[in-house]
């Protein structure tokens, strides 16, 4: 591990797993779902769900879903902050089945009417883990530039995205591929060594068999 | 690649006749390719927020977000400005300081993580306090931070210094460990003397469980990162004063790994054993 990651990060605590690995999940909610956020339901699993109040992992979760840093003082009033911004948010506890034992779902709306369901987990040390969006199932870390695409389930598409990619010189470091049945609607993740500008997101989404292309920076 | 340990940096610093924070520097340069400006910058920032941490939990009367704890060390302050305490000044203003900081952690404020939240009081307690003590420039307490950063760097390479894989003595004992060798730096020890005290420090308190009422860092963890303190103090004095670990400080640290690795799971930042497991813990915190 890097000296400064030895001593360091400056964080808001009181734990790296359930407070700043939670606000990192929040924002990278936020990103997935491309828009300010109206509605947030939460829904809380395991370790999250029986010690969030105490570590503060609710106000984590919604200070990321508001686009917070990790060192932002103002984590501690992140749900009345919420609740100012016109934000608003519902906790819940339940069984997510066989994920990491810190693991919330977010179910977000915008108020374009956008939707998003993300479930994430907090694997330790501030790390964090994206394990299903919109029902597939997948996996990042948010360490990287991340395009994630949901398209339609063909030949060729994949290959079509990757040329984009690539008359820009943009270096694909991991992909995955998945989806819920054969020949219907695909999630791809990829995650690219090189920034993702918007004009190739755009030009990536002009294709008629991907419906959304979403490009979000390192967590 | 270069063997990262103990032993190497004492190497190093002792072939360049240099400090061990130079060599920790030098190589940081080396394997992430960041300058030497961006290093200091950022360790900068880092001794910043300690110190304002620590001004923040001395002068507030923070409550934790559970309730089960807050103003430890602003209390023990008080006591000691009141000359009520046996302890020692030094020793007492870190253990104080230490605390100060993990409240302002439990409360939700902000701290440095170091190495990890939960013991992020032990090294700006010790360090600072020494610092006080010995009238060290600010500028020496950033370098004594680069040799706390190079003995946890080891210790992350070798072993780990998560309660979660090791247990407290993986968290609160690397902290103590990390902050001896800075404090025998600091003041002027060798770094034979730096790889002493680290090797004490790390001893004290082998086997040492991570036990959290509740999951939460609060109890005992407030009250170990002052233990922590106090151990970094104490072992950093025996090496200044020339005592020798028997056992290298690399070989403390691997004992450590092992330790942690064959101890059991309910010790393990599980909360489900120990402390954490007794019938007063359970009455508070129903899981």
């Amino acid at each position: 591990m890097k000296v400064l990651d030895v001593i360091g990060p400056i964080m808001i605590g009181p734990s790296s797993s359930h407070t700043a690995g939670a606000v990192r999940l929040g924002r990278i909610a936020r990103n997935i779902l491309g828009e300010e956020p109206v509605s947030a339901k939460l829904t809380l699993h395991g370790s999250f769900s029986k010690t969030y109040r105490g570590h503060g992992t609710d106000l984590a979760l919604v200070a990321g879903l508001l686009g917070m840093n990790t060192d932002d003082e103002r984590i501690p009033s992140a749900i009345k902050i919420a609740e100012r911004k016109g934000l608003k948010v519902s906790f819940s506890e339940a069984d997510l089945g066989d994920v990491h034992p810190n693991t919330v779902r977010f179910e977000l709306k915008s108020a374009g009417d956008k939707k998003a369901v993300v479930v994430g987990s907090s694997t330790g040390g501030g790390s964090i883990e994206i394990v299903k969006i919109n029902g597939f199932e997948t996996s990042f870390k948010g360490e990287f530039h991340t395009l994630i695409t949901q398209h339609e389930d063909k030949p060729g598409v994949i290959s079509e995205v990757t040329t984009v990619l690539a008359q820009y010189g943009i270096n694909i470091a991991f992909m995955r591929v998945s989806r819920k049945e054969k020949g219907n609607l695909a999630l791809m993740i990829i995650e690219t060594d090189n920034p993702i500008p918007n004009g190739v997101r755009d030009k990536i989404a002009e294709n008629r068999k991907i419906y959304s292309a979403i490009a979000i920076e390192p967590i | 690649m270069i063997d990262y340990s103990v032993a190497s940096l004492v190497k190093m610093a002792k072939e360049k006749n240099t400090k061990i924070s130079d060599v920790v520097i030098e190589i940081e340069i080396e394997l992430e390719g960041v300058s030497r400006e961006t290093l200091i910058q950022q360790m900068k920032q880092n001794l910043d927020v300690m110190q304002k941490a620590v001004e923040r939990g001395l002068k507030e009367n923070l409550k934790s977000t559970s309730g089960m704890s807050g103003g430890e060390g602003r209390m023990l302050e008080k006591a000691r400005l009141n000359g009520k305490l046996n302890s020692g000044d030094t020793i007492m203003k870190a253990v104080a300081r230490a605390m100060a900081v993990a409240n302002v952690n439990a409360a939700m404020g902000k701290i440095v993580a170091a190495p990890t939240a939960g013991s992020c009081g032990i090294i700006p307690g010790a360090l600072l306090s020494a610092a006080e003590h010995i009238k060290a420039s600010q500028d020496e307490i950033l370098m004594a931070l680069f040799t706390a950063g190079g003995i946890g760097r080891v210790i992350t390479e070798k072993a780990t210094v998560s309660g979660a894989e090791g247990g407290c003595q993986a968290e609160c004992g690397s902290a103590a460990a990390m902050a001896a060798g800075a404090i025998v730096e600091m003041a002027g020890g060798s770094p034979d003397q730096v790889s002493n005290a680290v090797a004490f420090a790390l001893k004290n308190v082998l086997g040492l469980v991570c036990d959290p009422v509740g999951g939460l860092v609060e109890v005992p963890c407030i009250k170990r990162n002052a233990m922590g303190a106090a151990n970094a103090l104490i072992s950093s004095d025996m090496a200044l004063a020339g005592l020798q670990s028997f056992i290298p400080a690399d070989e403390v640290i691997g004992a450590m790994y092992e330790i942690g690795k064959k101890m059991p799971v309910e010790f393990k930042e599980t909360a489900l054993g120990g402390l954490a497991a007794t019938p007063t813990a359970k009455r508070f915190y129903k899981v």
